[in-house]
């Protein structure tokens, strides 16, 4: 049914959008192709490209930790999601709040508390050491787990998981019972129903959680600085420009753009496969 | 779908809670170390509890930290439902389209970048009211600039939370409301309003978690002044975590799960009351 | 000027997205008149409604309200008060909250607010219902509250928008004395929509046929029965042959091959007509000494009478009645010359009225009972 239309309605959230989403966007493009002095410049971009090998490696090791960490989430959230939502209501509810609680906990100590977990001498290495002295009576060497690319992956798995769960639960969870019944009356077993019907639905949630797993793990820049030694990827390379020792906004601007970028078709690749479905959005 | 009870899936749903609680458990155990370590446990006590009481500075950025959540909270409520009340009669395709695309634009954007952009807004911004109007701004950073970047965020959950909700709302109560006598405004809040309150109630909830957490675009937009709790520990972890910071996780852990649990009952409650009415 | 005109539409035009939805329609109501709009989904009924209560603005035309124009008047200023399609009660309030709604706005004096909500729902049977939660009410009792909660306010005209469209078919027929009762009780005009002609013909004193955004024509529920003005009334309303003729002068009219005596005149010699004969007009005699011969072709029993499917020279026509005929019977059919109805020819000739492809089936997919009005989508 028709309702009227109040175009006042929509100017505040109109006016707001405009100063504080696309102005700032566009500021960033300003930023990114002027210099100091605000004239027209390529600098920045010339700039990347003559230390060229330093920041193909950065974007490189982004883009692969984040991948990988974005596979991991996946193949660690679907048979999660799978089991909860083939369980009983209430343990569903439980699951939820169970899963929710790390994602409202703050993301900086979660991240540091990792780093005693991991130290040569924490927890973890402790555990193993104990382990060690039950089959072997040789020293144990504690392998380096901290500062490591694994810890920054394991990072990434840690803070993002939360958000490839939750959506691929979502959707999951309102498949219609009679669709699996309707494939197991037709002579399908468990694995073929989950081939056949469970995954190719669960797709849109899939694709969701896909990319609200990789665009933050693409462009994070605390996970690398506490668990990754010393390594840098493009966050914390645009971080220093911005509050580090660096200070270059226009270079800031500049990788900013190119991290839009690299995300922009990430997401249009992630687009075919959702092809028209509405991806599941979860909050 | 069939029940699955098997003891596979229940370990690895075990497992997976475990990783996920892994760090929380450390903190609550390190919160309670008599040691001065944060990975080596020497022993039971209170002592960075009692600190933490002591610690002036962390109960003022604790409580700049609500301040700002609650203002960003009751700010993008009331701005998004606007919104999403004006979203919802646009008719226009297209207007709608770019409406819903830009609100969109945060949620898709990487975190870095939405602060980065805020950050060289309020910068250039700056520049501009000193050069062109003779001000001498020193800086635009503060409470205003995370108030409104934590609004800008807000935004999307809300409008997203709130748009459903009005979709689901018989456009005829508002005109039944009107037919008997309200204005047009009086309408939205006599019928519509209390017909959406369960989105706009959990739009404040998870704008008001939101902000609370948020660290990524704060880092951005807070200047030296005005510290919020994830940055205050950020600034901490950058030299060495004192160990009444894990007592401080701690209580916040302990109070979200609280509040979680709470919600779960009621919302258990209110579903068993709305079966018993069918 | 007449003072028993309480809404004189005039010249009203509607359009959606460029689509036109209403054309110049005209049309005035009396005080205290029970006027039905009807016809198919999407013909309009629902937008000169909206128009009338204020929720829409005509592209042209005025609405004219007791003398003066109410362009511009927004709904909630307006003497008029809308039953909606699937009631619109408030959720969030009781029984007792929704009929006060109205009355509460008007800032009346409490006891007034409560004497008058008392009156209404005794006036639709639902004194003890105070405290229920609308949610808990079945469709019938809704609708009661919808109605009282209308009413409460005391309009001057009440607008009705299919109201009884989601009720069941026995609760329906209630209903409809219901509401009879009621409009005569308080004397209050009502505009009914529908696109059900036996509530319209049982229910109005006038009724408003519309099709395509136009009034196809407008009187009392016998005049459209007796003599719909063209095909697609004839058709819409009730079950209707609709056969090619020619009028050879006054008083005869040639069709299906034979000349019949007929009560219409008026017509241009030789003019192209469109003959309407009702299927319960028709009457079957042996075969031969009718003036028509035909095969039975399919033969349906409705209760009360059959329904049979005559091939008369490859054209099929309906025929009700008792007596008993089997398939492939042949039969004499007479038509009396007061039972054919003469048309001019319309847009509609020809579209409608042969029973070809007639079957129960097609009935019920023209003419669903839950198809809801949706065409300002």
């Amino acid at each position: 049914m028709r309702k009227k239309n109040s175009p006042w309605l929509n100017a505040p959230y109109v006016l707001w959008s405009a100063l504080f989403i696309l102005a700032p966007l566009a500021l960033v493009a300003v930023f990114a192709f002027t210099d100091q002095a605000g004239r027209f410049s390529l600098a920045s971009f010339e700039y990347i490209a003559q230390n060229q090998q330093l920041y193909l490696k950065t974007f490189g090791d982004s883009l692969a930790y984040a991948l990988e960490a974005t596979v991991i989430c996946l193949l660690l959230a679907f048979p999660l999601a799978y089991f909860m939502a083939n369980a009983r209501q209430r343990t569903q509810r439980l699951l939820m709040m169970l899963i929710m609680v790390p994602m409202w906990m703050n993301f900086v100590i979660c991240t540091y508390s990792w780093r005693s977990i991991l130290e040569d001498h924490g927890i973890l290495n402790t555990a193993l050491a104990w382990l060690h002295g039950l089959v072997s009576k040789e020293a144990f060497r504690p392998p380096a787990l901290l500062d490591t690319p694994g810890a920054v992956v394991l990072g990434m798995v840690y803070n993002y998981l939360p958000f490839m769960i939750l959506p691929i639960y979502t959707v999951m969870s309102k498949l219609e019972p009679s669709l699996t019944e309707a494939a197991q009356d037709l002579g399908a077993n468990r694995w073929r129903v989950l081939e056949q019907v469970v995954v190719p639905l669960s797709i849109p949630g899939v694709v969701s959680g896909v990319t609200m797993v990789f665009v933050p793990s693409v462009s994070t820049f605390y996970i690398s600085q506490k668990l990754g030694g010393g390594s840098s990827l493009i966050g914390d390379l645009i971080e220093l420009q911005f509050l580090g020792s660096a200070y270059n906004f226009s270079l800031g601007a500049a990788l900013s753009l190119i991290l839009m970028a690299i995300v922009l078709v990430c997401m249009l690749v992630m687009k075919q496969f959702s092809d028209g479905e509405e991806s599941a959005f979860v909050v | 779908m069939p029940q699955s009870k098997g003891i596979l899936s229940r370990v690895y749903t075990a497992l997976i809670l475990l990783f996920l609680y892994a760090p929380l458990l450390v903190m609550v155990l390190f919160s309670f170390n008599s040691g001065h370590s944060t990975a080596v446990f020497e022993g039971f006590t209170l002592h960075w509890y009692q600190e933490l009481a002591r610690n002036l500075d962390a109960q003022k950025v604790l409580k700049n930290t609500m301040l700002l959540a609650f203002a960003a909270a009751v700010v993008s409520v009331v701005l998004g439902t606007l919104a999403a009340t004006g979203i919802d009669r646009v008719r226009r395709k297209w207007a709608k389209g770019l409406l819903l695309s830009v609100t969109n634009l945060p949620l898709m954007n990487p975190e870095i970048v939405t602060g980065v952009s805020m950050m060289l807004l309020f910068v250039f911004a700056q520049q501009l009211l000193n050069r062109f109007f003779g001000l001498e701004v020193r800086t635009l950073l503060g409470f205003g600039s995370l108030l409104a970047a934590h609004i800008t965020f807000c935004l999307p959950y809300v409008i997203l939370s709130v748009l459903p909700k009005l979709r689901q709302t018989d456009p005829h109560l508002a005109e039944a409301a009107q037919d008997l006598g309200c204005s047009p405004v009086l309408a939205f809040f006599k019928v519509v309003l209390p017909s959406i309150s369960t989105g706009v109630f959990s739009a404040f909830l998870m704008a008001f978690t939101i902000s609370l957490d948020d660290f990524v675009v704060s880092n951005f937009t807070s200047g030296s002044e005005f510290q919020t709790l994830p940055l205050y520990i950020y600034a901490m972890t950058k030299r060495k975590v004192r160990p009444d910071m894990y007592s401080l996780s701690s209580l916040v852990f302990f109070a979200i799960f609280a509040l979680l649990i709470l919600s779960n009952v009621l919302q258990a409650r209110a579903e068993k009351r709305a079966a018993k009415q069918k | 000027m007449n003072k028993d005109i309480v809404i004189d539409l005039k010249d009203i035009s509607v359009a959606f997205d460029g689509q036109p939805v209403l054309k110049n329609l005209n049309l005035y109501i009396r005080n205290r008149e029970f006027i039905t709009l009807l016809g198919p989904s999407g013909c309009g009924k629902t937008t000169t409604l909206r128009v009338i209560a204020g929720f829409l603005e005509p592209d042209s035309g005025d609405v004219i309200f007791d003398g003066a124009s109410c362009l511009g008047v927004p709904p909630h200023k307006r003497q008029v008060n809308t039953i909606f399609q699937r009631y619109a009660l408030f959720p969030h309030l009781n029984v007792y909250k929704n009929v006060a709604f109205g009355l509460k706005l008007l800032r009346l004096p409490a006891a007034e607010v409560e004497r008058r909500v008392e009156e209404m729902l005794r006036t639709v049977n639902l004194t003890g219902f105070e405290r229920r939660s609308v949610a808990s009410l079945s469709g019938g009792q809704q609708q009661r509250v919808a109605i009282a909660r209308a009413l409460a306010v005391r309009p001057r005209v009440l607008l009705l928008d299919e109201p009884l469209g989601a009720l069941d078919l026995k609760l329906r027929k209630d209903m409809q004395m219901e509401l009879k009762n009621i409009q005569q009780q308080l004397g209050i005009t009502f505009i009914y929509v529908t696109h059900d002609q036996e509530e319209a013909l049982s229910m109005s004193d006038t009724i408003v046929v519309m099709d395509e955004g136009e009034i196809q024509q407008i009187g009392t529920p016998k005049d459209i029965y007796d003599e719909p003005k063209n095909a697609f009334v004839a058709d819409f309303i009730g079950e209707s042959n609709i056969v090619d003729g020619v009028m050879l002068a006054d008083f005869r009219v040639r069709f299906a091959g034979m000349t019949f005596q007929c009560v219409d005149k008026g017509f241009a010699p030789s003019e192209r007509v469109d003959v309407v004969v009702r299927p319960e007009d028709v009457d079957i005699v042996p075969p031969g000494s009718g003036v028509l011969q035909g095969t039975v072709t399919s033969v349906t029993f409705k209760g009360v009478h059959y329904e049979f499917i005559v091939d008369v020279q490859g054209f099929k026509w309906l025929i009700q009645s008792t007596d008993v005929q089997a398939v492939d019977d042949v039969i004499g059919i007479s038509i009396k010359p007061d039972e054919i109805h003469i048309m001019k020819k319309s847009k509609y000739s020809d579209l409608v009225g042969d029973y070809s492809c007639f079957s129960d089936e097609f009935e019920e997919m023209s003419n669903p009972e839950t198809d809801s009005e949706e065409e300002e989508e």
